[in-house]
């Protein structure tokens, strides 16, 4: 008797892990459909259009006659929105980050890193809403070349939207620095600014160049305040206050018109995004491993 | 007792983290170039004063005192007092040698440099290690990482670098208590060179250290200063009975 | 013993004043660049509130989107948001604490385990528009789901799984092993362990984890917009099968509007929007302060 209720509950029990595993897999599972999927459609893409041509071409134009096919354009698009943002997002995350851990008082922590969770849990298209209707006419008062839809405006608004994360990866790099380090240098007769930037800043930079890489990457992957605020114009442009478009913007582009699925423009799509996908996969695991080795140096 | 002022003098001192009192109303003369060992049993509050000294509690949060601590007849908390300019003259060696993730040559060089020292660097630098007895081991390998050298090695470069600062005191937290026997003999063997040019403040819960190497000693237990003499009578003939239970308590 | 004059600095009074001016400039330099960040999130939600409070009432609150907007509302985007977190909380709650309990207690330390964790770890920088490529492919189109209720609450799932996942891995972590142990000792299997003592102790932490989630599901466009959710929905979706829309796509819609009114109507948009997601983080921060007085 005692046997066959033993036998019962451990074939349960080997279902049910089963069906935990199950449920832990579906990551895999989605990983690999997203590659799938990517790489399918992309490759039916280069039967027709050489991938050199793809990847060095100047000019983007599927959507208009002539047709071209040189991503660049949006590459460079999606650059200066990222080398805006980071301009905005590094150096006061940093600044904020040592504010955070070397400055402030307990309770000016427990007041700010609310306030830097709630920056970070606005969502993107309420940024594309602010940086269409407060940030362009604003830069428009001061530079009045700017045009209606400008890279600039996103790109200050992506770098808001990214600086949460720089401050609080940051703040954790600094405090992860032990406070031996800071003693040892204050006993040498040095000022708080100098242990800071020549003791604390240093031991962490590895922490900081991590956030920084993952920064990066949140900033290519940003979709709704660029398409809202940046414009659809493929433009290889060093011109911040131009109009451009990036890899994400012309995606939403496309899906909102009508494509007939199958057709080259439909592949565009998914060639963009395998070039997005990678990118940024890359990027996030750089940056990942980056911070595990910085974890391990104070171990 | 030696009758030439102090060089630090505390007086009356009471130290409080918030309303707990650690450190109860001291009064201890530092001699110049002379080692006071403060000795006790742990938590009697004998790192809490030693860091008083160099200001170091100012980074703890929570901390306050009553009573003065002098330098040279100067009140050491005086509101016009820099802690900077303090620190340049009473230097510290902590407990765990904490070298800066940096090459042993910048190690030393850092204090000198912050503070612009002058003079030529490389021999300052030269100085500090020959001083800490470390040069011969790490002559040829100056940009080596800091972090490379063993335990012992570590503690000897600290120990460079606040030399290296040329400070008047140095003040010292059990800097033996994380390494092994052979290292910290190294170590007792340097404060006696040490002594001819710096004054020297070492606690310490190792008697026979503290017997070896200090020309004074001072007792606490609880917070309090239960006894302070020249060593030699401190252990030999100590004036308090508590004195006397603690030092014969570990002897023998 | 030396060949160097002890004592030879002079300490430079004002090389000290100066460092100490500069310690002094640098503190206040980075208590200012953080109080920026404050501004900014001060101004933004001005520039939202003057923009839009206007519109926010009733009427606007209980009408569908209009060529017109002052007959313009948000009913049909404020109930297809509710409907799409509905599924989406049915799909990805379940499935991701379970995958959470597979890793935490069960899983051996295998390479299999590492590689999944190393998955999930990746998914969660996947940009979202992805998942909303992956939805379109996979659940629109291959399943045949068309631009439903359930094919976005399954794409939905898919882009906060990582997030759930991660956030009940780190509550189950941190229940003191020796509740475990306690429960082993007397004969318990591991689910019976599990159920009545690591998932009741780990609670708070995972639903916060769920809740934050859901917040993130809530606000997302991108994806959306890859599969098809409309933007001019004039009905309410009456099963998983129907057609809908969501705030989030009601707004990018007046957004993206040349007219100051329907900018305006946006703003008021965003408001309910925020709205939505300050309850339910409160709620997070109530249940945290439940969690943490226990």
């Amino acid at each position: 008797m005692a046997e066959l209720s033993a036998k019962k509950t451990r074939w349960n029990e080997w279902v049910l892990e089963k069906l935990f595993f199950f449920c832990a897999f579906v990551s895999v599972i989605t990983t690999a459909a997203v590659i799938f999927i990517l790489l399918e459609e992309t490759l039916t893409f280069f039967e027709t259009v050489p991938v050199l041509e793809f990847l060095t071409g100047t000019r983007w134009t599927p959507l208009l006659e002539p047709k071209h096919y040189g991503i660049l354009p949006l590459v460079a698009g999606t650059m200066l929105i990222v080398m805006g943002a980071a301009i905005v997002a590094l150096p006061i995350g940093v600044a904020s980050a040592i504010f955070l851990s070397e400055y402030a008082s307990h309770r000016a922590r427990s007041i700010i890193k609310p306030i830097l969770e709630i920056l970070a849990g606005i969502p993107t298209v309420v940024y594309g809403y602010f940086a269409l209707t407060f940030i362009t006419p604003g830069l428009r008062v001061i530079l009045p070349d700017t045009q209606i839809f400008n890279a600039a405006s996103a790109a200050i608004v992506v770098g808001i939207m990214v600086l949460p994360m720089v401050a609080s990866l940051c703040d954790d790099a600094l405090r992860a620095v032990p406070a031996s380090l800071r003693h040892g240098g204050y006993s040498l007769g040095a000022t708080s600014f100098e242990v800071t930037t020549r003791i604390v800043v240093p031991a962490g930079l590895s922490g900081i160049f991590a956030a920084f890489v993952l920064a990066v990457s949140r900033a290519i992957g940003e979709t709704m305040a660029v398409t809202l605020a940046a414009g659809a114009t493929p433009n290889l442009t060093a011109n911040p206050l131009e109009s451009i478009q990036t890899m994400t913007a012309y995606i939403v582009q496309v899906s909102l018109g009508d494509t007939p699925s199958g057709s080259l423009t439909y592949q565009t799509l998914f060639a963009v995004a395998s070039v997005l996908f990678v990118s940024t996969l890359m990027l996030n695991i750089l940056g990942t491993w980056v911070m595990r080795r910085f974890r391990e140096v104070y171990e | 007792m030696s009758d030439q002022t102090p060089i630090l003098n505390a007086k009356d001192l009471s130290i409080f983290y918030g309303d707990n009192e650690a450190v109860k109303s001291i009064s201890l003369p530092i001699f110049e170039k002379k080692i006071t060992a403060i000795i006790g049993p742990s938590g009697c509050g004998k790192s809490t004063f030693l860091r008083s000294l160099n200001r170091m509690n100012d980074f703890i949060d929570g901390v306050s005192h009553r009573g003065e601590i002098l330098y040279r007849d100067q009140d050491l908390y005086a509101d016009s007092v820099d802690p900077v300019e303090a620190r340049l003259r009473i230097g510290m060696v902590f407990q765990k040698a904490n070298p800066f993730p940096k090459s042993i040559y910048r190690n030393i060089a850092w204090g000198p440099n912050i503070n612009q020292l002058g003079g030529n660097l490389d021999l300052r630098v030269e100085n500090a290690l020959k001083q800490a007895a470390l040069w011969d081991e790490v002559a040829d390998r100056l940009d080596d990482s800091a972090l490379n050298l063993s335990g012992g090695q570590q503690q000897r470069l600290c120990i460079a670098r606040a030399l290296a600062m040329e400070p008047e005191v140095i003040l010292m937290d059990e800097p033996c208590s994380a390494l092994d026997p052979v290292s910290t003999a190294r170590i007792e063997d340097l404060l006696f060179e040490l002594k001819e040019n710096f004054t020297i403040v070492i606690v310490t819960h190792n008697m026979q250290q503290a017997a070896r190497v200090s020309d004074y000693t001072a007792f606490m237990e609880n917070g309090v200063l239960v006894e302070f003499g020249e060593t030699d009578q401190v252990f030999t003939r100590p004036k308090e009975k508590r004195t006397e239970e603690y030092v014969t308590g570990r002897f023998g | 013993m030396s060949d160097m004059n002890f004592r030879t600095q002079a300490f430079n009074k004002a090389n000290l004043k100066r460092r100490r001016a500069q310690s002094k400039a640098f503190e206040y330099f980075c208590s200012g660049v953080t109080g920026l960040a404050v501004v900014v999130l001060a101004l933004l939600l001005y520039d939202i509130f003057t923009d839009g409070y206007r519109w926010v009432d009733a009427q606007f609150l209980n009408s569908f989107p209009s060529r017109f907007p002052e007959k313009a509302g948000i009913k049909s985007a404020l109930v297809g948001t509710l409907w799409l977190v509905g599924f989406t909380a049915i799909i990805a709650i379940p499935t991701g604490v379970l995958a959470a309990i597979y890793l935490e207690e069960y899983a051996p330390k295998n390479r299999l385990t590492h590689f999944i964790e190393v998955n999930i770890a990746n998914l969660a920088g996947v940009p979202s528009i992805v998942f909303g490529i992956l939805g379109l492919a996979i659940f629109v189109r291959f399943f045949g789901l068309g631009r439903s209720v359930i094919a976005g609450a399954l794409t939905m799932s898919l882009l906060i799984l990582p997030v759930i996942i991660i956030a009940a891995k780190e509550a189950i972590r941190s229940v003191p092993s020796s509740l475990r142990q306690a429960a082993f000792a007397l004969g318990a299997t591991r689910w019976q362990v599990v159920r009545a003592h690591v998932l009741p102790s780990a609670m708070p932490g995972i639903l916060t984890g769920v809740i934050l989630a859901l917040s993130r599901a809530i606000g997302e466009t991108a994806p959306l917009i890859m599969i098809g959710a409309l933007t001019f929905v004039a009905f309410l979706p009456s099963g998983p099968m129907d057609e809908f829309t969501a705030l989030p796509i009601q707004i990018f819609n007046w957004t993206a509007r040349p007219q100051e009114t329907f900018h305006e109507l946006a703003a008021g948009g965003i408001i309910v929007l925020l709205a939505v997601l300050l309850l339910m983080n409160a709620l997070a921060v109530f249940i945290r302060y439940r969690g943490s007085k226990q």
